[in-house]
């Protein structure tokens, strides 16, 4: 029935500036079907999904980022101008334009909507959010604004999906003429723009009242210079309980199936290769890390919840004075706090931030945030060398020193920015300038698919890279195959790199096993603690030592200062390999994740040296 | 007057924009955001440490964060 080359897919994108609900009214008219990629060559998210039209055929939809203007300040800009331009290689010209505008904010967002115009692409405006703007006060005409901009303007609710059937008939209609030729309008300067745009908006506004918008009233608590870092650090504080708490059962359940399929693979499967290969490789190593993925989803949660709502601005601008003191600006917050759960998250999440040097900054701290693959590594240490004595009411010794190593890994991560700030990523003192949304009730199903697409990019990491990873340590660590007597340990691939590494290591207090564990570790941190496990287990003598945990283990043969200074390592050490992954593609080349490892390395070799030889000089 | 120096919830006039102490993109952002002689403005909310950095600033019907050191490059009058 479609008239049109049957082959080609016709496609629309939503155009508009940032926070006039685009995301919202994509997810509304798409559904939970988006494919979600990187635009070629570019660190920016290309969204697309499939959008059925009133007469039957379907247009792909692309949800292209917000922009200000044509004038691009950065690469999420400069990628919307591209496309919409035509000039995006690989990426066809839309056929119909979704101009997204909010209806509260009409002065601001006709100046880039005229600009948009100007094109003569067939266009459709939706009015959006206009639920905000009668709560301002604001009764608008769609009909005056539509005459003055000369395309169809259909009001809608994108969280509560108002209009959208008259939006897809709107598109159907401008898609009967997309193969027509664009009929490009007079070019006028950004002074005129403004000017027009105020006339457009005095027209289309039929009354307003004067009373004062939410806005006003939540931020007058919400940024208030005593009360609202006060709210800030009580929210956080929520945050970090519920992400080491609640997430705790999910996870022991995940890892009892991880055990269970494993149970099942080792006892159906004849014991050989293909048997260790699934059970030691494969559903060890995977399994350690989609452990995690309950604290990702739990962290993901408030923070997608702090975005939808508008608040996740607000917080930016209470840090922004602490930020930047150490060179950075408010936008780094952000990442930062993500950092906490992962730092791979964390370092995507980098793409908000416009300044280069800022973001390049905030990208080489970020693995200094203790992520929650840290955390069993410290438990197990902890447990084994540290007394569970109580200090104080409610204070124990041993959550002391957890507290000391997410402070240590927090004070280090400023003091590092510090000091790029002044060497490798100097420059202009970074300007800290972003638009403060206003406040908006989330949407329940803007927030799952927020999370599923979270959790799915988890997953794939984990299934591709982490996957990868961990055969090539296990294929290091099984082969060659050991001589009776001789522990595989000792005879492997890695063992024998151990060997190498023992003697650069033993400085600082690292016994060889130590030295053993680092190497699979570099996949995810939380394997030390395995590694750490089966070489005890492999080379204990004495029976009752084979059967004790890695943590009696550790108590009966490591010295004090040898565990502390294996905790200070773990507080610098780049270990993850993932991260280092994330930070090559987000940097595009190998220089800066090489000077990160660098320097992680060397501080990690320094603080462990220094915790090791002070420790051993105080006789602990 | 700068919009630095001004009263608190008081509309602003921008007379003139400094646009050689902004550094970068920074005037581009601005501008982007309507920030531009002619518009008015109103500081809304401030910090509390030192240079009360940064400013939050009601222009039009949005509000906008940006620093001391943007806000001391506009010229501004009493609207």
């Amino acid at each position: 029935m479609s008239r049109h080359d049957p082959v080609k897919t016709r496609t629309a994108a939503l155009v508009g500036n940032p926070n006039a609900g685009k995301s919202a009214l994509f997810n509304a008219l798409t559904g939970a079907r988006q494919k979600i990629a990187n635009y070629p060559g570019v660190t920016v998210e290309r969204k697309a999904g499939r959008l059925t039209l009133p007469g039957g055929d379907s247009v792909e939809l692309i949800d292209l980022p917000g922009s200000y203007s044509f004038d691009a300040a950065s690469p999420d800009e400069e990628v919307t101008r591209k496309v919409v331009h035509g000039e995006f290689a690989g990426e066809s010209i839309p056929d119909v334009i979704v101009l997204v505008v909010d209806a509260a904010n009409l002065e601001q967002h006709l100046v880039f909507a005229q600009e948009v115009l100007e094109l003569g692409r067939p266009t459709v405006v939706a009015l959006n959010m206009i639920d905000l703007a009668e709560r301002d006060g604001l009764t608008l005409d769609p009909e005056a604004l539509s005459e003055a901009l000369g395309v169809p303007v259909v009001p809608t609710v994108a969280v509560r999906r108002r209009g959208l059937a008259e939006l897809a008939e709107a598109i159907a209609e401008a898609e009967a003429h997309a193969d027509e030729d664009a009929h490009k309008r007079w070019h006028i300067t950004l002074p005129e723009r403004r000017l027009a745009a105020k006339h457009m908006a005095r027209a289309a506004i039929l009354s307003k009242s004067t009373r004062h918008t939410v806005e006003n009233g939540i931020d007058r608590v919400l940024l208030n210079p005593w009360i609202g870092p006060v709210i800030l650090f009580g929210l956080l504080f929520v945050i970090f309980q519920a992400v080491f708490a609640w997430a705790t059962p999910f996870a022991d359940a995940l890892e009892d199936g991880v055990g269970a399929i494993s149970g099942v693979v080792s006892a159906s499967l004849p014991s050989g290769f293909v048997h260790d290969f699934l059970v030691e490789g494969v559903l060890a190593g995977v399994g350690s890390v989609v452990v995690f993925l309950p604290q990702i989803v739990i962290l993901f949660f408030f923070i997608l919840l702090m975005e939808a709502s508008g608040y996740m601005a607000r917080a930016a601008f209470l840090m922004d004075r602490l930020m930047a003191g150490v060179g950075l600006s408010g936008k780094s917050f952000i990442p930062l706090l993500s950092s906490f759960a992962c730092a791979i998250p964390g370092i995507m999440a980098t793409r908000s931030i416009p300044d280069p040097k800022d973001r390049l900054t905030t990208i080489l701290v970020a693995p200094l945030m203790t992520c929650s693959a840290r955390l069993p590594v410290y438990a197990v240490i902890i447990a084994a060398v540290i007394p569970q004595t109580t200090i104080g009411p409610g204070v124990g010794l041993q959550g002391l020193v957890l507290f000391a190593l997410y402070i240590a890994g927090i004070v280090g991560a400023m003091i590092v920015a510090l000091v790029l700030r002044h060497t490798v990523t100097s420059g202009a003192a970074s300007g800290f300038i972003m638009e403060m949304p206003r406040y908006q009730l989330p949407r329940l199903k803007d927030l799952a698919i927020g999370l599923w697409q979270r959790a799915w990019v988890f997953l794939r990491r984990a299934g591709t890279i982490i996957f990868t990873v961990t055969i090539v340590l296990w294929l290091m660590l099984s082969f060659p195959k050991a001589e009776p007597g001789e522990s595989q340990m000792d005879a492997s691939v890695a063992g024998r790199i151990a060997d190498v590494m023992h003697p650069v290591l033993e400085p600082i207090g690292f016994n060889r096993e130590i030295s053993l564990a680092l190497i699979p570790a570099m996949a995810a941190r939380e394997v030390a603690v395995s590694a750490l496990a089966t070489t005890y287990a492999v080379d204990a003598e004495d029976e009752d030592l084979a059967a004790a945990g890695v943590t009696d283990k550790i108590a009966a043969l490591w010295s004090l200062p040898t565990a502390l200074a294996f905790l200070a390592w773990f507080v610098f050490a780049p270990q993850c390999i993932s991260t280092i992954a994330v930070a090559r593609r987000e940097t595009n080349g190998w220089k800066w994740p090489a000077f990160m490892v660098g320097y992680l390395f060397a501080l990690a070799y320094i603080f462990a040296g220094l915790t090791f030889w002070i420790a051993t000089a105080l006789g602990l | 007057m700068t919009l630095d120096g001004f009263e608190h919830d008081k509309a602003a006039r921008i007379v003139a924009v400094n646009w050689a102490m902004l550094a970068g993109d920074e005037g581009k952002r601005l501008k982007a955001l309507g920030v531009d002689e002619g518009a008015e403005v109103a500081v809304v909310h401030r910090g509390i440490f030192g240079t009360r950095d940064p400013l939050a600033v009601r222009i039009g019907r949005m509000t906008i964060a940006l620093r001391r050191s943007h806000a001391l490059a506009i010229e501004v009058e009493p609207a």
